[in-house]
C-alpha cells in the first residue's frame, strides 16, 4: 500500500455495524427462545431439533455467525486497546481470522443436513 | 528528535466515573455476543445430520448453569440494543425536504423496529 493508510478499515468497520445491527435487532429475542422458551418447556426437544434442521434456519444462523463474529473481533479489538492491552488489541489478524475460521466451520456444518 | 509527551493512563480509568463504566460495559457487550456465536456454532454441530449429541445440547439448554449465562447474556444483549439504538440517529440523519427529521424519531422508529421483529421471531419460532 503506497499511501500507507490501511484500505480494508471501512470493510471492517461496515461489517461492526452491519453485525451490531443484526445483533441489537435479534440478539434478545434469540436468547429469550433459547434461554427461556426451552427450559420453561414452551418448546421440546423434537421442535427444537427440527427448527435447526431446516435449510432456512441453518443459511439464517450461518449469515449471522459470520456478521456476529466481525462485530465481536472489531469492538473487541478496540476496547482491549481501551484497557491498556493494546498489544494485543492490535494483531488484527488473530481476531478476524478467528471470526472467518468460526464462519467457516458455522458454513461447513450447516451444509451437513 | 522531538519526544511525544504522554501522560500514562491507569488500567482502571473506565471505573473512576459511571459514564467511563457505561461505555466499557457496551464495548465488552461484544463478548456477549460472542458466547451466544458460540452456542449457535453448537447449535449447527450438534444438530447436523451425522451428529448424535443433539440430547446434550439440549440437556445444557435446559440445565441451571445454561439459564444462568442465558441471564448475563441477555441483560449485556438488552444493553447493546439500547445504546445501539441510542445512537441511530447520529449516524443516520433524515432530511424531510429542508427540516431535519427529529434524533426521537429516527431512535423510536428503530425501537419500534426492533420490537417488531422480536415479536415476529417468537411468533414464528414458537407459533
Amino acid at each position: 500500500m503506497s499511501s500507507g493508510r490501511d484500505r480494508t478499515a471501512p470493510l471492517f468497520w461496515l461489517l461492526f455495524a452491519g453485525g451490531g445491527t443484526a445483533s441489537a435487532m435479534l440478539l434478545p429475542v434469540m436468547v429469550a427462545i433459547t434461554g427461556i422458551a426451552v427450559p420453561a418447556g414452551w418448546i421440546g426437544e423434537d421442535d427444537l431439533a427440527a427448527l435447526l434442521r431446516n435449510p432456512i434456519t441453518r443459511i439464517v444462523l450461518v449469515g449471522l455467525v459470520f456478521l456476529f463474529l466481525f462485530h465481536w473481533a472489531h469492538r473487541f479489538r478496540y476496547a482491549l486497546v481501551d484497557l491498556g492491552l493494546g498489544w494485543l488489541g492490535k494483531q488484527a489478524w488473530l481476531f478476524y481470522g478467528l471470526a472467518i475460521a468460526g464462519t467457516i466451520v458455522a458454513g461447513l456444518t450447516a451444509l451437513r443436513l | 528528535m522531538t519526544k511525544e509527551l504522554h501522560r500514562p493512563l491507569p488500567r482502571s480509568w473506565w471505573l473512576r466515573k459511571a459514564t467511563y463504566f457505561q461505555f466499557m460495559i457496551r464495548e465488552l457487550t461484544s463478548l456477549a455476543v460472542l458466547a451466544y456465536t458460540g452456542l449457535m456454532i453448537w447449535a449447527l454441530l450438534s444438530s447436523s445430520s451425522d451428529a448424535a449429541d443433539f440430547p446434550e445440547f439440549f440437556d445444557f439448554l435446559t440445565g441451571p448453569l445454561s439459564v444462568w449465562l442465558h441471564m448475563i447474556v441477555l441483560a449485556l444483549a438488552l444493553f447493546h440494543t439500547g445504546t445501539w439504538i441510542a445512537l441511530t440517529p447520529k449516524v443516520l440523519v433524515l432530511w424531510r425536504d429542508d427540516e431535519r427529521v427529529e434524533p426521537d424519531v429516527i431512535a423510536g422508529a428503530n425501537a419500534t423496529l426492533f420490537l417488531v421483529i422480536s415479536g415476529a421471531v417468537w411468533w414464528l419460532v414458537m407459533g
